[in-house]
């Protein structure tokens, strides 16, 4: 007996909407097994006194109920943890929403992380040079040079795959290593906060080169921007021609080209696209949580993103529910550390295993599985 | 210079060349079967965590080199069962190794960080090991000899075997190899395997070898340089190997220069290997028509039977 995929007629509405719930429940149990075995693992099974086995086993049953409870429902409870929520998906979904448009095009920037890096030191290249500025433009012209920077560090993975043909996927994902150790080198070395007891920051920025607060509260303006964004992908890919050209050229690329569509066009435009949020978030981390330059702005956002772009169907509207989700998951991570004492691995872990059900589950759209009897099994037979 | 400090010099570019070997002999095979597990960094990082793992708490380093073997097995076998079995897409789930390997070694090392390892003896091969400067090659540690060999194996499996045939046929267009009766998904998931196994000695040879010992994230990228070692090679194993210790020469020159205080900030240096990369990748993809006569035709695509 196995299990075969079986081509459906055509695409299932419904899984389209459920294989993303499927890939959450299948996390959970494999999250089950994980918390159950870490706790199998410290616990010493032939003292009498823990109850052996079973009362591990006992153990790790009772400590997944806590792993969930601080994972997903704690961190919502409290206000400053729901700011805390927003301030960590505000960049994974502003980037996930350009990974979205590249993905769907079959180009594949997986930089990402680099190009908020780099978003994070050409905007901070004003608050550091021109400390004492503080007049209405300095923030606008920040989140520009943000912008621009990021922009320009996706060029080059695209610009060489036009150019001579090399694979993007690796070029874009050495540049994140360059990036992120020549912004060290900036942290630790010229940018330096002279006044910082040598502390690898830069010098705080101050009012008027950070963003400003929303509703009193600790969330900042990049929120909106994360609305914005989403809307206009959404207008992109839902109403204009590019949009179209877009989920051509990733589906077909063969029509495309038949229709005329330039394929190095779209990878250089969606590259930019991507660039351009990616340094977005990077400035906004600098302007906004962290409030200087330091020798790392980003816990990984950058590769969280990727999977926040799948896990929302590479749909602008999905990335903002799946980005949530995976801001959790660094919270609950957090909490999980705190509460359980479990290494701070434990959210690359989930989000590792969840992008995989993700994937796995996706396949249920097009395919059915069937249960497939061997026929010599069945008549207990071999043919010869 | 010395004849002693030319030694050691070459020790170290064979001893960072040889992880890099590992994993990019074992990325090649899976490669030439059709499919591109992006996941090379997880594989090695399972590998090293669960070699130090097993090395550490039975004190036999043996063992702990076929634990790794087999993690990096396991990690294999989960992307084979999502990218050949349900059809995913390559790239993504690769990425999702690299994701899943990276955060469970964090979680499973997290009890051995700090934890001193022993390192793997070296084997003199008598009457050879005494020869002036190339007598060096001749007393390196077994794992070393073990990716010569396997580096010499894969090569005649590939071209020299009908095994080798048949799994470059399925590489190159998985429809002709199912229509002549081939199974498309038991080769490639074997190659999965294979490059599982491979990755996984590459992480044991760092946590066992390289440096004694396990620290998070200790693969350091180089994953990611074995992938970009495939393409430099043309996917032909004697220019994989030849990449290897130009790749470990980059990275050893870098340690050096950081050694005898060039003036320049040690990050740039420790951005070489990367830029290299870059670099290597672009001058070899310049050449279009060398990279295509070799590129596996059907390299990333998924392939469901007809039935």
């Amino acid at each position: 007996m196995r299990v075969e995929l079986v081509r459906r007629g055509e695409r299932s509405a419904a899984m389209a909407y459920l294989s993303p719930l499927l890939a959450l429940l299948l996390t959970l149990i494999g999250g089950a097994l994980i918390v159950i075995v870490w706790r199998l693992s410290t616990v010493d099974l032939s003292n009498p006194e823990t109850g052996g086995f079973f009362g591990a086993l006992q153990q790790g049953f009772v400590d997944y109920g806590r792993f969930l409870y601080v994972f997903f429902i704690e961190p919502l409870t409290e206000l400053w943890s729901l700011e805390e929520l927003v301030a960590k998906a505000t960049p994974i979904i502003l980037v996930a929403i350009g990974l979205s448009l590249c993905y769907l095009s079959n180009t594949w920037n997986i930089g990402a992380e680099g190009q908020i890096a780099v978003g994070a030191i050409t905007g901070s290249i004003l608050p550091i040079f021109f400390p004492d500025w503080h007049g209405p433009l300095m923030l606008p012209a920040m989140l520009v040079l943000g912008i621009l920077g990021g922009m320009a560090y996706a060029a080059i993975p695209a610009l060489l795959k036009i150019r001579f043909g090399t694979n993007e996927i690796l070029t874009s994902l050495m540049l994140v290593y360059v990036a992120q150790l020549f912004l060290d080198y900036l942290a630790r070395g010229p940018w330096r906060n002279p006044e910082g007891h040598n502390f690898p920051d830069s010098r705080p920025f101050d009012d008027g080169q950070l963003l400003p607060t929303l509703f009193g509260t600790n969330i900042r303006i990049s929120l909106t921007f994360v609305f914005i964004a989403a809307f206009a992908a959404w207008f992109l890919m839902r109403w204009t021609k590019m949009g179209f050209q877009i989920k051509v050229l990733g589906q077909a690329p063969r029509a495309g080209a038949f229709a005329g569509f330039s394929q190095n066009r779209m990878v250089l435009l969606t590259f930019l696209i991507s660039g351009a949020l990616a340094g977005l978030a990077g400035i906004c981390e600098v302007a906004g949580p962290i409030g200087q330059l330091r020798t790392s702005v980003s816990p990984g956002y950058g590769f969280t993103a990727i999977i926040v772009a799948f896990l929302g169907r590479l749909n602008p509207i999905g990335a903002i529910f799946a980005g949530f989700l995976l801001a959790l998951s660094y919270l609950g991570g957090e909490g999980a550390q705190v509460a359980l004492g479990m290494s701070d691995q434990t959210t690359r872990v989930f989000q590792g295993m969840l992008l995989f059900f993700v994937l796995a589950c996706d396949s249920l759209i097009f395919y059915r599985l069937q249960i497939v009897r061997n026929p010599a099994m069945q008549t207990g037979t071999v043919s010869s | 210079m010395t004849a002693l400090m030319l030694e050691g010099i070459l020790l170290t570019i064979i001893t960072a060349a040889t992880p890099l070997l590992f994993a990019s002999i074992g990325e090649l095979v899976t490669e030439r079967s059709g499919v591109l597990n992006l996941g090379v960094e997880g594989m090695m990082a399972m590998g090293a965590v669960i070699g130090f793992a097993v090395a550490h708490s039975t004190g036999n380093i043996a063992l702990g080199v076929v634990g790794a073997i087999f993690a990096g097995m396991a990690m294999a076998a989960l992307f084979g069962v999502v990218t050949l079995i349900f059809v995913a897409n390559q790239v993504a789930s690769g990425l999702a190794l690299t994701l899943f390997g990276l955060g469970l070694s964090g979680l499973i090392g997290d009890a051995f960080v700090g934890v001193p390892g022993a390192g793997l003896a070296r084997v003199s091969i008598p009457g050879l090991s005494d020869l002036p400067v190339i007598g060096l090659l001749f007393r390196l540690d077994p794992l070393t000899y073990l990716a010569v060999a396997i580096t010499i194996a894969v090569s005649w499996f590939l071209f020299r075997t009908r095994g080798g045939l048949i799994l470059r046929a399925v590489g190159d267009s998985h429809v002709s190899a199912h229509a002549l009766g081939y199974s498309v998904i038991r080769v490639r998931f074997m190659a999965v395997l294979f490059g599982g196994a491979c990755s996984g000695l590459a992480g044991a040879y760092l946590s066992l070898v390289y440096t004694p010992q396990w620290t998070q994230a200790m693969t350091a990228g180089r994953g990611w340089i074995a992938l970009a070692l495939v393409v430099f090679g043309t996917w032909l194993p004697g220019r994989v190997a030849v990449g290897a210790l130009l790749f470990g020469g980059v990275s050893i020159l870098q340690l050096h220069a950081q050694a005898l205080g060039v003036g320049v900030p040690s990050q740039f240096l420790s951005a070489l290997p990367y830029l290299t990369t870059v670099i290597v990748l672009v001058i070899i993809s310049r050449n279009r028509a060398l990279v295509r006569a070799n590129t596996p035709a059907a390299l990333g695509q998924s392939f469901v039977p007809d039935r």
